[in-house]
């Protein structure tokens, strides 16, 4: 029997089913929500940056822009161009729609982790997570959806038979292939500390503040994560994808109608996934603040709910650090992105994946602390030394023959 | 439910599998081999080897098939090409003799084998929701890293000696003369 929730293991009874169906319907709701009220928190909060006003008229503030605008598209003409590949071009929205509402699942979305309790809740007297899915390899699920979200963009633009969007495909493609080894890697980090892949033991290993991944993997995976969680978002500064100034609109510049829509909406519903997913690994998920035995308390709101208000605030605060990339960071060039993945992030993610393995290493077998960061931190800048030399060397080659392409 | 779940699985890797060689457009053949690859992610999961099955969409969806659409995108293969005309004349003979002997291997081995289908056996200790939830992984990492460390080993460097002759053929270095000469 396949059972993603601990609910469905024993047989099939009514009031599991209709608390998993609940889930799915909440999730599938809160996700579409979120998509909505963030394309309208981004509008508003760089018009803030840029000294404009932003959506005013519909709702208040303006909130219901989002929805007007969905409207207007869905009645606007659906276009397929005549020199496209049509049924790869209508296929192409769904595989970038789909997978990120997939990825949303395995996200541990709230419950009860105060007096010790790890995040459970009792619904209809069913003990349950507040997750749609807690599929054993967790964590790998949302690495395998995102890699499969690469098709969505990279059919778009080729099925198009346009110029423009298949150079912007083929630098997202390219793009995201790379950061992903990033994104990975930095990832192993927090899975060599968590020791499990699953979502909910990553949250529940986060207690006190201390505990919380983003300071006890030293913070650089991080760094690394969120960078390679940017591009492979591909929002700016990596926004190549859909350089305005080269690529008239990139890989969805022949799209119209409800299928641009798709394309839109699947792009922020990844930035909230992507967030959610961020606060998961580094910060604790659904976790209050606490320190040491010290919890922070919000008044009048039941611990049930306590979960999904700091999973909330937490996801609030990366939306907003995105939103600011965007309205600070100038695009980078397509080189100086390659060289950032391959240089800088996959190096460096490796090599603190290392040291951290080697600390563990050391205090499971007693070893002197001392000497073991001191070897690995000789290690660490002998590769770096070679691996300067072996960039130094490539640039000399490479100005003496001339660019390969 | 397994038998359900086995069936729709089993019809996507058939008509991924069918449309791998029957579509004569190169990126719908590449996507028909996607379809197969998902089916058989889906058979992982029922099988309950929830790791295999990450790593099979990560490794062959994410990342081998993406490729080859990247070189098809990238070198403007996408044309519908001509099936008449033979490059290599001994091609299609060689291919039905390898074919045939393919099935043939096969139906010898199900025939010699077929006991073994009908009992169940000892199998490997399958993890489940309620032996810990990493048991799949752990095994996996357990086999790799101490029981066969040396082949795991021996077949990275492989992958890096693969990687620097891929580099040595499809770099030409001028020689450094001819540049100065110029």
């Amino acid at each position: 029997m396949i059972a993603l929730d601990e609910l469905l293991v024993d047989g099939l009874l009514w009031t599991p089913l209709l608390i998993v169906l609940l889930k799915v319907l909440v999730v599938f709701v809160v996700g579409l929500l979120a998509t909505m009220l963030m394309v309208w928190f981004e509008r508003k909060a760089i018009a803030g940056m840029q000294n404009r006003i932003g959506p005013n008229k519909t709702g208040p503030f303006g909130i219901l822009q989002t929805l007007a605008d969905g409207i207007k598209l869905f009645f606007k003409e659906d276009l397929i161009p005549n020199r496209s590949d049509r049924f790869v071009f209508v296929l192409a929205p769904f595989l970038s729609f789909v997978p990120a509402f997939l990825a949303f699942a395995i996200i541990p979305l709230g419950g009860d982790f105060r007096n010790g309790n790890a995040g459970e809740v009792t619904w209809f007297g069913h003990v349950t997570k507040v997750q749609l899915a807690d599929p054993p390899i967790g964590i790998l699920f949302a690495l395998a959806i995102s890699s499969i979200a690469v098709y969505g963009i990279m059919l778009a633009g080729w099925s198009s038979g346009s110029k423009y969007p298949l150079i912007g495909s083929v630098r997202a493609s390219a793009q995201m292939v790379s950061y992903e080894a990033a994104l990975g890697l930095s990832l192993a980090s927090v899975l060599l500390l968590a020791g499990t892949l699953s979502t909910s033991g990553i949250v529940a290993a986060q207690t006190t503040i201390t505990q919380w991944n983003v300071i006890s993997t030293g913070f650089i995976p991080f760094i690394i994560f969120l960078i390679a969680a940017t591009a492979e978002l591909n929002r700016p500064p990596f926004d190549l994808v859909e350089a305005e100034q080269e690529l008239v609109g990139g890989f969805n510049t022949e799209y119209s109608s409800i299928r641009f829509a798709l394309f839109y909406l699947a792009e922020f519903m990844n930035t909230v996934t992507m967030s959610a997913l961020i606060v998961t690994l580094f910060f604790g998920g659904p976790q209050p603040i606490a320190f040491g035995d010290f919890v922070f308390d919000i008044p009048l709101l039941p611990n049930a709910l306590e979960g999904t208000f700091w999973l909330l605030a937490k996801v609030l605060v990366f939306l907003y650090i995105y939103i600011w990339f965007r309205a600070t960071l100038p695009r980078l060039r397509y080189d100086q992105l390659m060289d950032l993945g391959w240089k800088v992030l996959i190096p460096g993610s490796l090599g603190w994946f290392m040291l951290l393995a080697s600390q563990r290493l050391a205090r499971q077998n007693d070893w002197n602390i001392f000497i073991v960061t001191g070897s690995s931190v000789v290690v660490m800048v002998a590769c770096y030394l070679l691996l300067q030399a072996a960039f130094s060397r490539s640039t000399r080659e490479r100005e003496i023959q001339g660019s390969m392409f | 439910m397994e038998f359900f779940v086995f069936g729709c699985a089993a019809l996507m890797i058939l008509i991924g599998a069918v449309g791998v060689i029957t579509r004569s457009h190169p990126v719908h053949a590449a996507l028909s081999l996607v379809l197969t690859l998902f089916g058989v992610a889906v058979l992982f999961v029922a099988q309950e080897a929830h790791f295999l099955a990450a790593v099979q969409v990560i490794v062959y969806a994410g990342a081998i098939v993406v490729l080859f659409l990247f070189v098809i995108m990238l070198l403007g293969v996408d044309r519908v090409e001509n099936l008449r005309t033979e490059p290599l004349t001994a091609q299609r003979p060689l291919a039905i003799i390898v074919s045939l002997g393919l099935i043939g291997i096969l139906v010898a081995a199900f025939t010699t084998g077929s006991g073994a289908l009908h009992e169940r056996g000892e199998g490997i200790n399958i993890p489940d929701l309620t032996t810990g939830t990493d048991a799949n992984t752990t095994q996996l990492a357990e086999s790799i890293f101490s029981d066969y460390v040396v082949a795991f080993e021996v077949t990275s460097v492989l992958l890096v000696v693969a990687v620097v002759g891929t580099v040595l053929l499809s770099r030409r270095i001028k020689s450094v003369a001819a540049e100065t000469s110029k």
